[in-house]
């Protein structure tokens, strides 16, 4: 089996949010880079995939070469190969386009991203991709199992789950519960040395057109202070949810 | 040309986020001039849709999508859109439609905004207010392609009713059958899910155990609340995954998050931010999660919660 694992360079959930050229575009001064969080369960996904059924396993990313640390990371937790297209991420659809010449050229059966990254959190890229490939599609998924070409798939929905079977090509939206957290791995010194020789791709990209373009970026309104309620006076709260935020 | 909304149903009848995104759906329309379409899959009563400015509904029957199938799905609004000759397609950030609208987009060759928290800015360009950066940004958005697809994030538009009323026609599209099936379906049916609620209660590691829940579910009863829980909290095996609210857990945005005994890590703000009235009781007076609140109580939930589900019991007996 050919696995491919899309990886999200993302600003950690801890990174100050800040925009530059008249809020047009995100600022990424200090910002630390991480591989994205719903990729990484997916990641070592694969990595079970390939240590317990034998498989191979190659990530990618839509980006710049400031994307290859990332990069670099995914291969010193296991991967055996990354490819970067190098061409900015500038929308889902053509981050997806993009994606798919990937999968066309390297002949992956199966394709596992993030349900959605957490800096745009558009989760479309893996959907998208799915459908210009013809492959299926399972997002959302909590379980993989992979059997030849058949596939067992859960699936979070609205209230619970559901168990899908499919088979391959397919693509996966995952998050957490494809592994446990426990599970995910942090690459050790032999991993980190090992990465460096490991084949990094540089693909150019296939022209494609953006469908969707950002004007401008804004941040909320600062928030006002809490209002404290004495625990001996809970009427005041009901009475404020009531009169005041009006949600009961 | 009219905006095609898909209005979603269980069992027959529809979510709250259906009359959501009709109600949406009615503001585009109105700012493009044109009329507004449902397309309601096994929905028992449609006359409803009306209510919520829908124009005319297509009503799809067929057992063969009794179970959800995204791409299936996806095939059968693509054929409504280009029988109605459609330009914007409408839809909610449940489970489901978020599953289908990527494959819908390619299908339609038409560019996506999902998040999508208030009515287009301007019809030309056509631009929406969408949320980033896990709700620590909003991005406004073109979408540049000739048809559109938007996806409405639930609790944010609102309802908005009008007085007009809706035609049905049957509609019979081709029904193709896809590469992926159900095998089963796992689902509390007596309970509010955390996507569909408007009002979420939320227990966390204060809670000491998974025997302390009852006055959690009591709280949710009393407010016709979902329940869910912090990381930890599903990490210890305590409460399911499902219920798991967070960056790497469910997201979360309704009108009210009561938070129980969760410090407000971070990666537990990122899930919940977008509710819009945020209530904490939590001993710890320094507890971040006091910064990130409308309301705080100071105090020891064991004591706090259960005297609250008895004021909110008598005042709901009074407003009745």
């Amino acid at each position: 089996m050919k696995i491919l694992v899309c990886i999200s360079h993302v600003p950690d959930t801890t990174s100050k949010i800040n925009f530059t050229d008249g809020d047009t575009k995100f600022d990424t001064n200090g910002v630390q880079f991480v591989i994205n969080p719903n990729d990484e369960f997916g990641l070592t996904r694969a990595m079970w995939f390939k240590e317990k059924q034998g498989a191979t396993v190659d990530v990618v990313n839509v980006g710049g070469p400031e994307t290859e640390p990332t990069l670099r990371k995914a291969l010193a937790i296991g991967a055996d190969g990354a490819i970067r297209v190098n061409t900015p991420a500038t929308d889902g659809y053509a981050v997806a386009k993009q994606l798919a010449n990937v999968v066309k050229d390297g002949g992956y059966d199966l394709v596992i991203a993030g349900r959605e990254s957490i800096d745009y959190n558009g989760a479309m890229v893996p959907g998208m991709l799915a459908e210009l490939i013809g492959a299926n599609f399972v997002t959302n998924c909590i379980n993989l199992e992979v059997d030849g070409t058949n596939a067992k798939a859960v699936r979070e929905i609205d209230g619970g789950k559901e168990t899908v079977s499919t088979t391959l090509p397919l693509v996966i939206g995952g998050q957490k519960g494809l592994v446990e957290e426990s599970d995910l791995r942090i690459p050790n010194m032999r991993g980190i040395m090992m990465a460096r020789q490991k084949p990094l791709k540089v693909m150019e990209p296939v022209d494609v057109s953006t469908e969707t373009s950002t004007v401008k970026f804004e941040k909320p309104a600062p928030k006002g202070a809490v209002k404290l309620v004495s625990p001996d006076n809970l009427d005041e709260l009901v009475s404020l949810l009531h009169n005041e935020a009006k949600v009961i | 040309m009219s905006v095609l909304v898909y209005t979603e149903s269980e069992k027959g009848k529809f979510k709250k986020a259906a009359f959501e995104v009709a109600s949406y759906a009615k503001a585009v329309a109105d700012q493009m001039g044109t009329t507004v379409t449902a397309i309601a899959v096994n929905a028992d009563d449609v006359s409803e849709l009306g209510t919520y400015g829908v124009d005319k509904v297509l009503k799809v029957n067929d057992g063969k999508m009794d179970a959800f199938n995204a791409k299936t799905y996806a095939n059968v609004i693509k054929q409504a859109a280009e029988k109605e000759g459609t330009k914007v397609v409408i839809l909610s950030q449940s489970a489901d439609s978020k599953y289908l609208a990527p494959i819908l987009a390619v299908n339609l060759d038409a560019g996506y905004a999902s998040n999508v928290v208030a009515a287009p800015t301007s019809a030309s360009p056509f631009t929406v207010k969408r949320t980033a950066f896990t709700n620590k940004a909003f991005n406004f958005t073109t979408i540049d392609t000739d048809v559109k697809v938007v996806g409405v994030s639930n609790n944010s538009f609102g309802l908005v009713e009008n007085s007009g009323s809706a035609s049905a026609e049957a509609f019979s599209p081709n029904i193709p059958d896809n590469g992926v099936h159900v095998d089963s379906v796992d689902k509390a049916s007596n309970k509010v899910s955390i996507a569909d609620a408007e009002i979420v209660v939320s227990g966390g590691r204060g809670l000491k155990g998974p025997e302390n829940w009852g006055m959690i579910e009591e709280l949710a009863n009393v407010l016709g609340a979902a329940t869910a829980c912090s990381k930890p909290v599903s990490d210890l095996g305590w409460r399911p995954h499902s219920e798991h609210v967070g960056q790497t857990g469910k997201p979360v945005a309704s009108n009210l998050y009561i938070a129980v005994g969760i410090s407000g890590a971070i990666q537990h703000l990122a899930g919940i931010n977008a509710s819009k009235v945020k209530v904490v009781i939590n001993s710890d007076p320094e507890a971040p999660f006091f910064k990130a609140a409308d309301y705080g109580v100071v105090g020891d939930a064991f004591d706090v919660v259960p005297r609250l589900t008895e004021k909110l019991k008598e005042f709901k007996a009074q407003n009745a």
